[in-house]
């Protein structure tokens, strides 16, 4: 490995780790809301309990997160040196939005986990609300940052200096809408089924059940509804990455050659020297009606990208099949949840329809951390799309490959023990949360 | 605009001294407690920085912003020669921030504790220590962008004597601020004698390392003693840092505990304005002799105005909040937490 792919490999890995957190930081203060509103409304213990259970959960979990995106601030510039002196005051309006929105919840935090039983009841809810308020605000606006990456604006490039910048316009630009919006329901959809699922699985061991029935039902609501709008807003990413990125939608699909009627290819083997996927389900026009809203319009294909401008198409393809398998599942799991509430109340308490949430917990995250690969690899190799290569970016320090892999032991072991003190907070529910039989 | 964004630069750095460094300065003060007091010092220390350390911390990342956005290429400069220190001041801060609140959400409490313990006390340490040495050399006139070896352009743009006694100094102010700081929030006289000694200790050792930043100064031929005491209101400004010591002592004999805290904060101030006040609007000092400059080095206009207000508009909603906070959970109104 080089100190190049070093550079990116971490760079990687780093924002692989900090989204899992970031999405936990943006969903979690809802469904805490909700609960604890249930206990501010009824008077039922069990809410009260459920909310502290998932504060102290989220306490690590946020200051995880809190301190892997202090990281990514300085990485930003400790691996593209070059990016970052062209880029920053151009994409830096949401970065300073953003650190407006990270204070605040820093600040509601500190009143949220610490104002138990010392401020008015409703003030002390109003706070968690806030969390998540600017949690999401923070996410939105990070979200819009990475969009401008793939479809800079606010600026022209002309004679290699970047002139007439226009920060505003740079932050919405044409991807920061349908990428948000995006990002933003698939954090309910990941969080919310990884929480459910755990829920479901005590439920399934029969330990305080109607803790976790109350617990389960909460996440399990967001993260159906959530599920059910994420292929809308998918769609609407796909249209605008037809039209903005058609390289990157060509190895999204794996799609060699330019066609009419395009077909949708479902599976497969990508073989990128003889231009073809085997053994694929191909669906004729599918694939130019995503795209471009009917059967026929010819879709670009790889064929009419420079080679040296095309990314890998492997990784973005197969990435783009496990978030697309991943997403067509959950959908299918949140139908029968809604035919269950609806219509077959039976159902709700059966153990099959728990087990399907059970495997399902993490699916929501494979997802979330494909469809960044997505994004990211398939933008290669622009670090600003058309405009700056990824390479021409990276720090001239070498031996990168040294920091990369410390970052990957630091993270490594850092998962590890979040893990095992959820296992722990899991585990102690019994004892610290719900003493009813 | 300018200077409304340079304002904010200083007033976040400032902050991030004063607030992140007492935080900084409470786990050292951990690491260097006798074991029997251990315990009782983690209890308090935790029932004071507990609600606010993370937006102590937020300073930090409010400073970086500004640089990347208003100020690129002294953001990107410092990245590339500053790599390694950087590096292992975010090992520290990762490292700090999960100890911290690993060891309080812990749902059992068991070996992992002393895991816990060692990395958040060792952390604090390391972190100011870094953060220390890269501010000695921004100004120590050891950076070469020109440099093509690895030693000169990565390792000695830092390690040198007088950016690692600023380190050292650093990290004594830290200690000292945190022990003016909880010597206020305990009730107990026993613990409350404690912090004054550790205060004592770590005010000695403040200036024992300032001592030695002078020293190391000299001997790499930075003209330290010019800067500060060559202009009338550096010199101002270290006579009055001075006079507020011995009142501090004074009323620390007397045994005053808030009014403590302005003095100490009041000393810090006087320091970080006596070292950035000279130099503006350069921060940081080339080995060429060349200077990169917050007034030459900004970014382009428009980036500038947008900033200045985002930060304005920014400031509105976090001040209120932020004293609002700090107020709420000051120790008199505080119940232990359970």
């Amino acid at each position: 490995m080089d100190d190049f792919m070093a550079a990116r490999s971490q760079m990687a890995l780093s924002l692989g780790f900090h989204i899992i957190f970031a999405c936990i930081g943006m969903v979690m203060p809802f469904f805490m809301a909700v609960s604890h509103f249930y206990w501010l409304r009824t008077k039922d213990e069990i809410y009260k309990n459920l909310t502290k259970a998932w504060s102290k959960g989220v306490a690590i979990l946020f200051a995880t997160g809190a301190v892997s995106g202090t990281v990514l601030s300085f990485e930003l510039g400790l691996l593209w040196p070059e990016f970052m002196k062209h880029a920053g005051p151009i994409f830096g309006m949401p970065f300073s939005l953003e650190g407006t929105a990270f204070f605040i919840e820093a600040i509601a935090l500190g009143f949220f986990l610490y104002g138990w039983d010392r401020f008015n009841p409703w003030f002390h809810w109003f706070t968690g609300v806030i969390v998540g308020v600017s949690g999401l605000a923070s996410g939105i606006l990070v979200v819009a940052a990475n969009a401008w990456m793939n479809s800079p604006a606010g600026f022209d490039y002309v004679n290699g200096e970047y002139i007439n910048i226009d920060p505003v316009a740079a932050m919405f630009n044409d991807a920061w809408f349908s990428q948000a919006l995006h990002m933003c329901i698939a954090a309910f959809v990941a969080t919310g089924f990884a929480v459910a699922g755990l829920h479901a699985l005590m439920i399934l061991k029969g330990k305080n059940i109607r803790f976790h029935n109350k617990a389960f039902k909460i996440a399990a609501i967001f993260a159906t509804v959530a599920a059910v709008l994420q292929p809308l807003s998918g769609d609407i990413s796909a249209k605008d990455v037809a039209q903005r990125q058609p390289a990157k939608l060509a190895a999204m699909e794996a799609h060699f050659h330019t066609e009419e009627a395009a077909p949708l290819i479902l599976g497969g083997i990508v073989d990128e020297e003889k231009k073809e996927v085997k053994y694929a389900i191909k669906l004729p026009g599918m694939l130019s009606f995503l795209a471009h809203g009917d059967f026929k319009t010819p879709v670009t294909g790889l064929d009419q990208i420079p080679e040296d401008e095309q990314p890998p198409i492997a990784v973005t393809h197969y990435a783009f099949q496990i978030m697309v398998g991943l997403g067509m599942i959950m959908l299918l799991i949140s139908i029968i949840y809604f035919v269950a509430l609806w219509k077959k109340p039976e159902w709700l308490t059966s153990r099959w329809l728990l087990k399907l949430f059970v495997a399902a917990t993490p699916m929501g995250y494979i997802a979330v951390e494909a469809g960044w690969t997505v994004t990211e690899v398939g933008r290669q190799p622009w670090i600003i799309h058309g405009v700056m290569r990824t390479a021409d970016a990276v720090t001239p320090m070498p031996g990168i490959i040294y920091s990369f892999y410390m970052y990957t032991a630091i993270y490594v072991s850092l998962s590890i023990i979040v893990i095992f003190m959820l296992y722990r907070q899991i585990k102690m529910v019994d004892k610290l949360y719900d003493n009813q039989p | 605009m300018i200077y409304v964004v340079i304002a904010f630069l200083w007033a976040a750095i400032w902050l991030y001294l004063l607030l992140g460094g007492a935080d900084y300065g409470a786990g050292i003060i951990e690491l260097f407690t006798s074991k029997s007091n251990k315990e009782r010092t983690r209890i308090t220390l935790y029932r004071a920085i507990g609600p606010v350390w993370e937006a102590n911390h937020m300073w930090l990342i409010i400073a970086i912003v500004i640089l990347f956005v208003g100020f690129p290429e002294i953001y990107s400069t410092m990245s590339v020669n500053m790599h390694i220190p950087l590096t292992v001041m975010l090992l520290g801060i990762i490292a700090r921030g999960t100890a911290f609140t690993f060891r309080h959400y812990d749902a059992v409490v068991d070996d992992m504790q002393h895991v816990y313990n060692r990395i958040f006390a060792y952390s604090s340490f390391i972190t100011p220590l870094f953060l220390g040495i890269i501010a000695g050399s921004a100004v120590s006139g050891r950076i070469d962008p020109e440099a093509t070896d690895f030693l000169s352009a990565y390792i000695y743009s830092w390690l040198d004597w007088f950016s690692v006694s600023v380190g050292l100094f650093t990290v004594t102010i830290c200690g000292f601020l945190a022990a003016i700081y909880l010597i206020g929030e305990t009730d107990s006289k026993e613990e409350k004698r404690m912090f004054v000694s550790k205060a004592l200790k770590l005010n000695i050792a403040a200036v024992v390392c300032g001592a030695l930043v002078f020293l190391a100064a000299t001997y790499e031929q930075i003209p330290l003693l010019d800067w500060v005491f060559g202009n009338i209101y550096g010199t101002l400004a270290i006579i009055a840092a001075t006079l507020s010591l011995i009142l501090l002592w004074y009323m620390l004999y007397k045994g005053e505990s808030k009014g403590i805290r302005i003095l100490a904060g009041f000393q810090v101030t006087m320091i970080l304005f006596t070292t950035t006040y000279r130099h503006f609007p350069n921060i940081v000092i080339l080995k060429n002799g060349g200077y990169l400059s917050l007034l030459e080095h900004r970014g382009h206009d428009k980036s500038i105005e947008t900033l200045g207000w985002a930060l304005l508009i920014g400031s509105i909603f976090i001040l209120p909040a932020l004293f609002y906070l700090i107020y709420s959970f000051q120790k008199r109104k505080a119940n232990v937490h359970g």
